[in-house]
């Protein structure tokens, strides 16, 4: 075969094979809903208890690295929109830029992207140490559906705690910028807050926790496709959870530039 | 009194019934037509050696793998082709010891065996943790309930994964490779269990093993599989002087290709075989 006829079949393979995820990823989010839902009727519910431990771990535990870089990011946007600003003399209209541009896109999008590289690679790993340890086919053998038990906790969790997640990234990311404007424009920090809740509407808001709620999605249906997808024993469980970042992160940025592109023209 | 005499073999109920299953792994053909049957409170050990086809057979018969035709009676059902949740109320009423134990690391041995009772039962966790340490005692493994998988060795991960496979009593049991790698002591033990398991309770069991002496000791029936197909099947006796040369070079751990063409071998490596 020639380099270029190579080259069109890698392609066509690596199209077939990113379609058939897709349709994969599509199918476990339609089986979760049905667990969600009929699970109770059928007698087998999603467990609350791992649904618990599930937030504990995708939230309560990120708590610390998301103030950090909220607040880091919240500083370098004030730094950056006075520094910016100050040659047009308007520094004063840095806390509109900063609160809009935290609450709008940098929360939900660092809090996706660390939640993609702590939990949604846990998950990966873990689904797939638990493939290749046939640890899934004992939970099908045992008529236990693997999709109710495994991944409908993380899904519930990622939801309700990728929001939350991003709420709390906003306030300290806010309060980081605020500390930093207050020092820098002689400026209180009641006056800093004062126009942070002139400049967002409730629309803002929502706009930033609904990508967010995407996100968790998202970030639960690469971790459990990769995972469910390894083969080749520990250096396969490695590849595919760095596949499973790489390709969370990119379909978080995509997904955030598409909704951008719907929701704000 | 007298007690009830025993139900011959052959007029007992057929618990599994398979019939012409054919499996491809893409083009490469994997089971070429294989019927068999199981009858109620019968070990049947099924045979073979690598890349025979018998890991493909029992993933077929567990319904974790769909063959491309054939059917597969369990318990009255053909899981080719009932519904996901028919097949997950069937499988209540099997158990299966895997060859890797399959236990789930983040839960403790107590936890492990529980599972099936919490997930299909109403039983409080009282009742479930007695049936759990009663499992684990017929198995030699009392006392060890807080453990994690990553603490126990690999007979004793054996042994938990048949406690869990009949915490629940299931009709029918499947036991992958129960006694390989395993010291012959310990793999007795799990030989007795399984023959105590038939003989007490009527469980009938399907085991996968290519453990000479270990079938040859708990095997009612043994089927012997070789490249995807039954090259004998029968009682113990039956299998042991079967006239098939393939059968006896499986038995005494020959192969067809001890003397091999060295012309041969190389075209095989590289695909010129056929």
């Amino acid at each position: 075969m020639t380099g270029l006829g190579a080259l069109f079949e890698r392609l066509g393979r690596a199209t077939v094979k990113g379609v058939d995820e897709m349709g994969f990823a599509v199918s476990l989010f339609g089986e979760s809903l049905f667990w969600l839902v009929m699970g109770p009727s059928r007698k087998q519910p999603v467990r609350v208890s791992a649904v618990v431990a599930q937030m504990m771990e995708i939230g309560i535990y990120a708590v610390p690295i998301i103030t950090v870089l909220s607040s880091t990011i919240g500083v370098m946007l004030a730094i950056q929109g006075i520094y910016t600003l100050r040659w047009y003399g308007a520094e004063s209209r840095v806390v509109m830029g900063i609160a809009m541009s935290v609450v709008r896109e940098f929360s939900p999008l660092i809090t996706g992207i660390l939640v993609a590289g702590r939990s949604g690679s846990a998950l990966a790993a873990r689904l797939g140490t638990m493939r290749i340890n046939q640890e899934i086919d004992a939970l099908q053998v045992m008529g236990i559906s693997p999709v109710r038990f495994l991944v409908v906790p993380a899904l519930l969790a990622m939801v309700v705690m990728v929001p939350i997640l991003t709420m709390w990234s906003n306030i300290v990311a806010l309060g980081g910028a605020g500390l930093y404007c207050a020092g820098n424009l002689d400026m209180t920090l009641g006056v800093y807050f004062d126009q942070v809740m002139e400049s967002i509407r409730v629309n803002d808001l929502y706009h930033g926790l609904g990508k967010s709620l995407i996100f968790g999605v998202l970030i639960t249906l690469v971790g459990v496709v990769n995972g469910a997808s390894v083969s080749g024993g520990a250096e396969g469980v490695g590849r595919m959870t760095t596949r499973s970042v790489v390709h969370a992160i990119s379909a978080i940025v995509i997904t955030d530039m598409i909704f951008v592109f719907m929701v704000t023209r | 009194m007298t007690a009830p005499a025993p139900v011959p073999a052959d007029v007992r109920p057929i618990v599994v019934e398979v019939r012409d299953l054919v499996t491809y792994y893409g083009d490469r053909l994997i089971l070429r037509g294989v019927s068999l049957a199981v009858r109620e409170g019968e070990i049947m050990v099924i045979m073979g050696g690598s890349g025979s086809g018998k890991s493909t057979f029992l993933n077929a018969l567990l319904g974790l793998l769909r063959p491309t035709s054939g059917t597969i009676e369990i318990l009255g059902k053909d899981i080719t082709r009932v519904k996901p949740m028919e097949l997950q109320e069937l499988r209540q009423s099997m158990g299966v010891a895997f060859q890797t134990g399959a236990l789930f690391s983040s839960m403790s041995l107590a936890e492990n065996i529980m599972l099936p009772l919490r997930e299909h039962t109403k039983l409080d966790r009282k009742t479930m943790q007695i049936m759990a340490r009663m499992k684990l005692e017929v198995v030699g493994l009392s006392g060890f309930e807080a453990l994690m998988p990553a603490e126990l060795s690999g007979g004793m991960i054996k042994r938990a994964a048949l406690a869990r496979a009949i915490v629940m009593d299931p009709r029918l049991l499947f036991c992958d490779e129960p006694s390989a790698g395993l010291d012959p002591v310990v793999s007795s033990q799990i030989d007795e269990l399984l023959m105590r398991l038939r003989d007490t309770v009527g469980m009938t069991i399907i085991v996968v093993t290519h453990e000479l002496e270990s079938a040859f000791t708990i095997a009612d029936r043994i089927c012997v599989l070789d490249k995807g197909e039954i090259i004998a099947l029968g009682t113990v006796d039956e299998v042991k002087h079967h006239p098939s040369e393939r059968v006896q070079n499986l038995l005494n751990r020959r192969t067809e290709d001890a003397i091999l063409d060295p012309d041969a071998y190389l075209r095989r490596l590289t695909g010129e075989a056929n």
